[in-house]
């Protein structure tokens, strides 16, 4: 079954980047309600934060899911290569993933152990987000190959540079998660999360800029992609837009602005997502596979590729309703089922 | 890799992927159940089948919630322990792995806010809208997982490239020879074993005598359903079972415990196989029935374990025992439905306290017969992961020692010991406070928003939230 011969790599790696972007944009911001729940003053502030998030967490890890398994569709020999080598921290965010994922009903039902499931969801969140952020340190430094395997130790991805990208992405996780919350809710709750975004956007700043200075330190191929004449100048704006964005997401934090701060967050993801694509390109094993080596065959990607483009605009149609069923201010009473 | 990586990646497989089946098992049974009520409620109005929904979706909400977060585990298990079998077979099965997120997870992730937020936000028609796509996508999602299974068992569509698998016929490869039949019988025995658990729950509210009027609907509706799908399963395996003859003879073989290829074959009831001496060294047989039952023809001919040689043989009396569990179970289920029906007929359905307790009895046993028929086939197909083609032993990620693998399965252990029973308990108060619960309890039971019911624009009156 070869009716085209159309080059589709590149249409599924945009698929697959859009994908992986929104997976990391909508759980992102509600795992980072999830890290932020722990700061939450009492139990009617987190009974509301849990319901700003909990008709839609559901829709929002689909992406996880879709990401795993596109990769594996789209290219296969990645997936086969990253998942073994990052063992340990799948297999630590997927237990977290358990009693976060849990805990949005066991919590209401559950008055006797209440605080444990609470206790479940952020330290659920929170682990979770770091291990997330541990696969992508690991993933920027590259893996250990011999031929179509990962041959390294299942230890290897615990790096101080891993650590640090964890580190940065429950701080990128925390900041949205505010965003989010500005947007959602009003009083005590939007002001504490108001605060909470600003030392978040401070800390991911840092975050980023360490990031930012050690690739290219520890890799030279990086270096070269960024530092050579002309590449600066074309890719001198990623820094500076960088820039403008925090300063944005700051101000609208401090103002009154309520989508501001969501909206900036976004943005900043957004840059860093292409900071990291462009130091990688068109690498997706950095340093062994490029995406074209990688690929499935054309038969795989055709027959998929025609079911996608129908239901992708059907899933973003009837999710976009869902979250409008949901929308505006969350309250208290129009809680849970 | 090292032989115990092997060994304990596979006893985490079994481990995850059996305590996620159970949740199939029971959420696509229900989601149906619930969407026949919300539709009896549309068409009918009457506020029975409204308590009875609300009351199901409360169960509902905690074991899809389970359903998810084990289900999530899955798809990471095929890179992270079996990365050999996912280098190989990715151009095959990973796309029904995404057209299955495609079509069934965001459906139901979408839906399912609806049906259980949104009650009082929605009209009427779109609440009971959202219940049919949540049972549409529980729907789906077997069909693209069981494709995924059934090309395991019985590969089809494909060429094989430098030891991988490529495509050559999406039709043949997702309709490959053993999916009707294993898509048919899985899909029934959720049923089955979801109207277990409804006439166990509603035989039981009747004991206590509480909400009479919801669990006289709940055991009557449902008894005539079971009527019809129980002898349905039954038969549905037997055609099963003539599907695996045909193209896992050696399966079969091991299932029956028969060691040689013969002719008027006799049925072992009762067997302890010894494969060291390639016999069984206790039996008790009946004559001929073998032959009958698996060929439907007192002459054909069965498959024999000897016919292969014992390195490509599955372990025999693991097989065997499961599959005389699940059939065992079959019969009672038949027993029991038939028995309810003789009552019913005597108008004495809702006062035997004997059939009652037996119905509570019975609500766990498809689960047994799920897990039990999934062992049948899933050990039957060993030494295999594609069956005949590549090698279990051959599927496991290379890198990974023993140590990693303990530490991953004992994290897994931990998670699911401590999720999945409190679970169970949770759904268990659920239904200790009852149907009525559901009407008079607001929002606010369990520590939940303190403010009362408030009526918005285009809501319904009480009863709307549950
Ligand atoms: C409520 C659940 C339930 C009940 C009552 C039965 N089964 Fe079953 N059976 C299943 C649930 C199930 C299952 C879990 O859905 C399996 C596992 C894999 C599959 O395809 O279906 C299965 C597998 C399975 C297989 C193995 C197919 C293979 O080779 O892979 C056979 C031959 C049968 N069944 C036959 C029967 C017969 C003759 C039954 C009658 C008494 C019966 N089953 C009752
Ligand atoms: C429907 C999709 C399924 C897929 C793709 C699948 C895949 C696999 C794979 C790759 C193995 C080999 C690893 C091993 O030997 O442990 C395996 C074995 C096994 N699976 Fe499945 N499985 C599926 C469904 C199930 C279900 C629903 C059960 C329910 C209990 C199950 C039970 C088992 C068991 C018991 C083994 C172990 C056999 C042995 O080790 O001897 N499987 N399966
Ligand atoms: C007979 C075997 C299986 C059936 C019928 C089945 C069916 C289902 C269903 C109906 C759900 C929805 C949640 C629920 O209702 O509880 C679900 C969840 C899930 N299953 Fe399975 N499953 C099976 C085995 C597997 C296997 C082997 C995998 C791994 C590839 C898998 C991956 C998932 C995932 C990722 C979810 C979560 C989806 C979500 O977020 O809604 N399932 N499964």
């Amino acid at each position: 079954m070869m009716p085209f011969t159309l080059d589709l790599v590149p249409i599924w790696t945009f698929i697959l980047g859009v994908g992986v972007f929104l997976y990391v944009l909508l759980d992102g911001f509600d795992l980072g309600v999830g890290i932020l729940f722990g700061f939450a003053p009492d139990t009617r502030s987190r009974n509301l934060i849990m319901n700003s998030i909990a008709p839609i967490w559901d829709g929002n890890e689909t992406w996880l899911i879709l990401g795993s398994v596109g990769l594996m569709a789209a290219f296969p020999l990645a997936f086969a290569i990253i998942i073994p080598a990052v063992y340990f921290p799948i297999a630590i965010m997927l237990l977290a993933l358990v009693f976060r994922g849990v805990a949005f009903e066991f919590r209401y039902r559950d008055a006797d152990h209440k605080s444990f499931w609470d206790h479940g969801f952020s330290w659920g969140s929170i682990i979770a987000t770091f291990a997330q952020g541990i696969v992508l340190g690991a993933f920027i430094q590259g893996f250990k190959v011999d031929g179509r395997h990962f041959v390294g130790s299942s230890f290897d991805c615990f790096t101080p540079f891993s650590l640090l990208t964890g580190l940065a992405l429950v701080l990128g996780y925390a900041l949205l998660g505010a965003g989010w919350l500005v947007l959602k809710t009003d009083g005590d709750i939007q002001l504490t999360a108001r605060r909470y975004g600003r030392m978040a956007l401070v800390g991911v700043l840092i975050a980023v800029a360490a990031v930012s200075i050690w690739t290219p330190l520890a890799d030279p191929d990086i270096a070269h992609r960024w530092f050579s004449w002309p590449n600066l100048i074309f890719l001198a704006p990623v820094p500076v837009v960088t820039a403008v964005i925090a300063f944005f997401v700051w101000r609208s934090l401090s103002g009154p602005s309520e989508a501001g701060p969501f909206i900036g967050a976004i943005g900043l993801f957004l840059m860093s997502y292409l900071g990291i694509a462009i130091s990688l390109w068109p690498m997706i094993v950095p340093h062994h596979y490029t995406l074209r080596e990688a690929a499935s065959s054309q038969s795989t990607q055709a027959f998929l590729l025609v079911g996608t483009l129908f239901l992708l605009p059907i899933i973003l149609l009837y999710t976009a309703w869902s979250y409008w069923v949901f929308r505006g201010k969350v309250r208290a009473d129009i809680g849970y089922h | 890799m090292t032989q115990e990586a092997l060994l304990l990646s596979r006893l985490q497989f079994v481990w995850v992927i059996a305590w996620h089946i159970l949740l199939p098992a029971f959420t696509v049974g229900l989601a149906s159940f619930i969407a026949f009520m919300e539709g009896l409620y549309f068409a009918a109005r009457r506020e029975t089948y409204l308590r009875i929904s609300s009351f199901w979706a409360k169960i509902f909400s905690v074991s899809f919630a389970m359903g998810v977060v084990s289900g999530i585990i899955m798809p990471f298990q095929f890179g992270t322990n079996w990365s050999r079998f996912s280098d190989a077979t990715a151009n095959i099965i990973s796309p029904l792995l995404a057209y299955e997120g495609l079509t069934a997870f965001f459906l139901e992730a979408a839906f399912l806010g609806v049906l259980l937020f949104g009650r009082s936000l929605v009209p009427r028609w779109v609440h009971f809208f959202a219940a049919l796509m949540v049972a549409a996508g529980t729907l789906f999602s077997s069909f693209w997982i069981l494709a995924v299974n059934s090309w395991m068992q019985t590969p089809a569509g494909y060429e094989v490239i430098d030891g991988r698998f490529f495509p050559k016929d999406w039709m043949a490869i997702i309709f490959n020879p053993s999916f009707p039949y294993r898509l048919a019988h899985t899909v029934t025995g959720f049923y089955v074993t979801t109207g277990f658990v409804v006439i166990g729950v509603a035989a039981w509210l009747l004991r206590k005598g509480r909400a009479a009027d919801e669990a006289r609907t709940m055991l009557s509706t449902t008894l005539w359903v079971l009527l019809a799908l129980v002898p349905l399963q039954i038969l549905l395996g037997d055609m099963h079972g003539l599907n695996t003859l045909e193209y896992q003879p050696t399966k079969l073989a091991a299932i029956e415990a028969h060691w040689n290829r013969e002719a008027r074959a006799p049925l072992a009831l009762f067997a302890i196989p010894d494969e060291k001496q390639e016999t069984n060294r206790f039996s008790v047989d009946v004559p001929v029935l073998g032959s009958l039952i698996l060929t439907h023809d007192p002459n054909g001919v069965v498959p024999g374990l000897k016919e292969v040689p014992p390195d490509q043989r599955p372990p025999v009396a693991i097989p065997f025992f499961a599959f005389r569990i699940m059939v065992g179970i079959g019969l009672i289920m038949l027993a029991v439905v038939i028995a309810g029906n003789v009552l019913r007929r005597g108008g004495q359905l809702y006062n035997s306290a004997v059939f009652l307790r037996i119905c509570e009895w019975a609500a766990p046993l498809g689960f047994i017969a799920v897990l039990a028929g999934w062992t049948t086939t899933e050990v039957g197909r060993q030494p295999w992961t594609v069956y005949g083609l590549l090698r279990t032993a051959d599927s496991v990620s290379p890198s990974l020692t023993g140590l990693d693998v303990a530490l991953s399965f004992a994290g897994y252990i931990v998670a699911y010991l401590i999720m999945f029973p409190a679970g169970v308990l949770l759904m268990a108060r659920i239904v200790r406070r009852g149907v009525e619960a559901t009407t008079t309890e607001g929002p606010v039971e369990g520590g939940r928003p303190d403010l009362p019911v408030i009526a918005l624009p285009g809501a319904r009156e009480e009863g709307g939230r549950s």
